[in-house]
């Protein structure tokens, strides 16, 4: 255990904590299919804890399972068809991505003998071809798991069609699981086993995710799916982490690996946040689709403007959380002359404002003549306010956050002695 | 933490509080909301004003913490800093009042005076900033929060108006942002210094500090409206009256050239900056842009988008003071900040009073609207006057400033710039004030309201009012103690003589 996930522990407590109480509210209790939220909301959770706390290859297999197939049922409640077709296709690119990753903890068990990541880290010297293989063919199956472009399209139906607070959980922290696996894999075994095209390769598929999802989630009808489809595009920067460190010097890998963790703190709040409030919007307007907001901005501004905070992060515009992640990448891309990644992050972020502020066009429109519009209870519209906020002060507090919290990884001491 | 210290927190914390607070009064709540807009004004006003003497007598006010590693969240209060925070405390308590009275009966308040207190906060960090990281947070909150004032109406035209001003804003911050990440990483963390950093940097590093400085300007360029940077500046004209006002005397466009005077005299030098020759160029970028706002200026028959591209041309008023080498051309560039600023407001507090009061949005509507309306007209035929550079008003004061700067640093060419702009600004300004006071009244007013016996609301009438008296005294009293031009001229001492 470490500061790493000690941090994500938190985070989770954070987020599950404030989508459950919204989903108390949130989720008509009459429904039949209600009970059983409950239960896999709690699996979930645990099953994320397993994931963070994992120290083994296979623990962390078990943890992502359980994860994974918690998600597909909570996608599946209500059980209407559309529901129903998204989670199938979500399960199976959950179980691809998981006999895939499975296939490569066999291959390093029968090299290695052990399962223990710490273990195998020390026992590689230098790069063995076997090895390799198992390296790749568990980063493309934990990919496809965290829905990194060109393996994404599993996750905008599912993360569209399912209820509000069951979308935040799902975009806010069940990605990033597979994605934490990922990243430990690459910084304890990549510098051995990894090579420069596969660092490379895993980051300019990362620069399309962030460019198609932001350029998508411009085009969407739907207020959902164009949040669903800004994940997409958020957790392409994540992936920015394998190039950045790469064959790059100690504090500037260091850099890029604090940039990223921001990145998915920020990300898991603000997006935790987006969600919830759009299912605000959507309940106050009672349709989904984006151009049915005109007007909101008068009746709603609460909801609109946690929106709106949440997408402040999501741009990366000071002082958010995403702010400070951008910030650091940044560095790191300069320092490692890296500078195909700048023009990536700058663009990225103002993609973003395109699809953030087309809400925003749509809702202070003033020209729709409707004026009927429900009203959520306060509890709904306090949460994802306090999330956005979270995200937004992020930003502010990033450089006690992170030597608090020991952040990231296990680094060398000296390393960060040199980084104040 | 000492009171000195608590200073500029506390300055930023006036309006940033009262946003927080007008946010989340109910929107029928208008006694409250004025009191809270008032309250924080004047606050913030006695904060700036016991900064600024602290500053007079040698003092620094400053304050920060680690945001991120290797980034720290400085404020800091220097001379310059006062210059801008002194102009949009004083401009704020007008504009506030001024919008108070406009807004009345209108949808959406307090949305609005949350924005605009948020939209000062902005400014007042801008103002206090202590080097590049911290002055791009406010920056980039400033257009944030201005947004939603653009587009306030909420019709078709303002939203195109607010996705274009987007387009320009964001896209200069990245470029911005470019900058000062690359010459972070290139030389550390820069406080603002009077004298610059650079005058002993390495060679080899020459290049890459050229092309950031082109980065650095490019972006703030934008919203200071350099040519051709500058389309976004008359679009947004379709917001309320008060928001153009503050858009264009104080926030947005200040904001841009206050970044620049940063970048040019704090961060590279400006002996540095000559000795890479990047002054020429910007000084003719500046002078072109000075002459091209005129120009399209004088073609303009909405009254607001005349003054729009008036902005778009005295902006870089400071521009090219900041440009031209030397203490006069610095003091010149810095005290049009100021006059250009209560000048300004005062012109589009008329045009709002106008459309306001007698619906007028075009010049050759405005035929005999002194008789109707003398008090906004002489307000207005000041304010004019003032830009064109009569003697002894404020904008003839930064003229000659700026003409002696120009002589001072061999750069002649510079005062024809100045004459043919002169004569360009007679050129669209003097057209109204004939209209104003000469021609007789064409036809019934588009869509008059009356107010007993005062020509239009008196929230309305008293602060362009007061601003053109403002107008009249800094140029009267130029060489006074305390006046905008013995202010700049404290900086510019500052800035020559470490």
């Amino acid at each position: 255990m470490d500061g790493l996930a000690v941090t994500f522990v938190l985070l989770t407590a954070t987020v599950a904590t404030a989508c459950g109480l919204h989903a108390g509210v949130y989720l008509d209790a009459a429904r039949p299919w209600q009970r059983y939220f409950w239960p896999l909301f709690w699996f979930l959770w645990a099953g994320l804890n397993g994931v963070w706390l994992g120290a083994d290859l296979f623990n962390l297999y078990v943890g992502l399972e359980l994860t994974s197939l918690a998600a597909v049922g909570l996608v599946a409640l209500g059980g209407r068809a559309p529901a129903l077709r998204a989670s199938l296709r979500y399960l199976l690119a959950a179980l691809l991505g998981s006999l895939l990753y499975l296939l490569g903890v066999a291959l390093l068990y029968g090299q290695f003998g052990t399962l223990s990541l710490a273990d195998i880290a020390a026992l590689v010297q230098g790069p063995l071809p076997g090895a390799g293989l198992a390296l790749l063919l568990m980063v493309l199956g934990l990919a496809l798991k965290t829905a990194l472009f060109p393996l994404h399209g599993w996750l905008p139906p599912a993360h569209g069609v399912a209820k509000s607070p069951v979308s935040a959980l799902l975009s806010a922290l069940v990605v990033k699981a597979s994605f934490y696996v990922a990243a430990r894999l690459w910084l304890d075994l990549g510098a051995e086993l990894g090579s420069l095209a596969l660092a490379q390769a895993v980051g300019a598929a990362g620069a399309t995710a962030v460019m198609v999802g932001s350029w998508q989630a411009q085009r969407q009808q739907q207020l959902k799916q164009v949040v669903a489809w800004s994940s997409i595009a958020q957790i392409g920067y994540l992936f920015l982490l394998f190039p950045l460190t790469f064959e790059v010097a100690a504090p500037v890998s260091l850099q890029a690996q604090q940039g990223i963790t921001l990145q998915v703190i920020s990300h898991a709040l603000a997006k935790a946040a987006m969600f919830l409030a759009a299912g605000n919007l959507i309940l106050a307007v009672r349709s989904r689709r984006v151009d049915a907001l005109s007007g909101v901005s008068r009746f709603l501004p609460f909801s609109l403007f946690s929106f709106g905070l949440a997408g402040v992060s999501l741009m990366g515009l000071p002082p958010s959380g995403g702010f400070a992640a951008k910030w650091l990448l940044l560095q790191a891309s300069l320092a490692s002359g890296q500078w195909w990644w700048v023009v990536v992050l700058l663009l990225g972020g103002l993609l973003a404002a395109g699809y953030v502020f087309r809400i925003y066009r749509a809702s202070f429109q003033e020209a729709g003549d409707n004026d009927d519009f429900y009203h959520p209870p306060r509890t709904l519209e306090a949460i994802p306010m306090i999330l956005a906020l979270l995200a937004l002060g992020l930003g502010l507090v990033a450089a006690p956050v992170l030597s608090i919290m020991a952040l990231p990884f296990d680094a060398v001491p000296a390393v960060l002695e040199s980084v104040p | 933490m000492t009171f000195a210290a608590m200073l500029p927190i506390l300055a930023l914390l006036s309006s940033l509080l009262a946003a927080m607070i007008i946010f989340a009064l109910p929107e029928t709540s208008h006694r409250a909301r004025t009191i809270i807009n008032l309250l924080a004004a004047l606050l913030k006003l006695l904060f700036v004003v016991i900064m600024t003497w602290g500053v007079f007598r040698g003092m620094t006010f400053s304050v920060g913490f680690t945001m991120l590693p290797g980034a720290t969240f400085l404020l800091r209060a220097d001379a310059l800093a006062m210059l801008f925070a002194g102009l949009s405390a004083l401009l704020w308590l007008f504009t506030t009042v001024y919008a108070v009275g406009y807004l009345e009966d209108s949808p959406n308040r307090s949305r609005f005076f949350g924005f605009f207190s948020l939209c000062v906060a902005s400014t007042m960090g801008i103002a206090l900033a202590g080097n590049l990281f911290t002055f791009f947070l406010f920056y980039e909150m400033l257009t944030l929060s201005t947004y939603p004032l653009v587009v306030h109406r909420g019709t078709a035209k303002s939203l195109r108006a607010g996705s274009n001003y987007l387009c320009y804003t964001l896209g200069g911050g990245a470029v911005l942002l470019l900058g000062i990440a690359w010459l972070h990483g290139l030389m550390g963390e820069l406080p603002f210094r009077e004298t610059g950093h650079f005058q002993d940097s390495d060679p080899a590093t020459h290049l890459s500090l050229t092309i950031i400085f082109v980065l650095l300007i490019a972006g703030l360029g934008v919203k200071a409206a350099l040519f051709p940077l500058h389309g976004w500046l008359p679009r947004a004209m379709v917001a309320p009256a008060p928001v153009s006002a503050l858009l264009h005397a104080v926030a947005v466009v200040k904001a841009g050239a206050f970044g620049i005077v940063r970048v040019v005299y704090d961060i590279y030098g400006i002996e540095f900056s000559a000795v890479l020759g990047l002054l020429q160029p910007l000084a003719w970028l500046a002078a072109f842009t000075i002459l091209y706002g005129s120009l399209r200026a004088l073609y303009q028959s909405d009254l607001k988008r005349r003054l729009a591209f008036s902005t778009v041309s005295q902006v870089s008023y400071i521009i090219l003071g900041t440009t031209l080498f030397g203490p006069l051309g610095t003091v010149g560039g810095l005290v049009h900040l100021l006059h250009q600023g209560i000048m300004k407001i005062t012109l589009f507090f008329c045009a709002g009073n106008y459309a306001e009061t007698l619906g007028v949005h075009r010049i050759d509507e405005l035929d005999g609207a002194g008789a109707r309306m003398p008090a906004t007209s002489v307000a207005f035929t000041l304010a004019a006057l003032g830009m064109i550079g009569l003697p002894p008003l404020a904008g003839f004061i930064t003229k000659w400033t700026l003409g002696l700067g120009a002589l001072a640093a061999n750069m002649e060419w510079a005062i024809v710039v100045l004459l043919l702009s002169s004569l360009l600004n007679a050129g669209y300004f003097l057209p109204i004030v004939y209209r104003l006071w000469f021609r007789p009244q064409r036809m019934a007013w588009p869509r008059e309201r009356r107010w007993g016996r005062l020509e239009t609301h008196p929230w309305l009438l008293w602060p362009p009012l007061i601003t053109v008296t403002l107008t009249v005294l800094v140029g009267l009293l130029a060489a006074a103690p305390g006046s905008p031009l013995s202010w700049a001229r404290l900086v510019a001492v500052r800035m020559y003589l470490p």
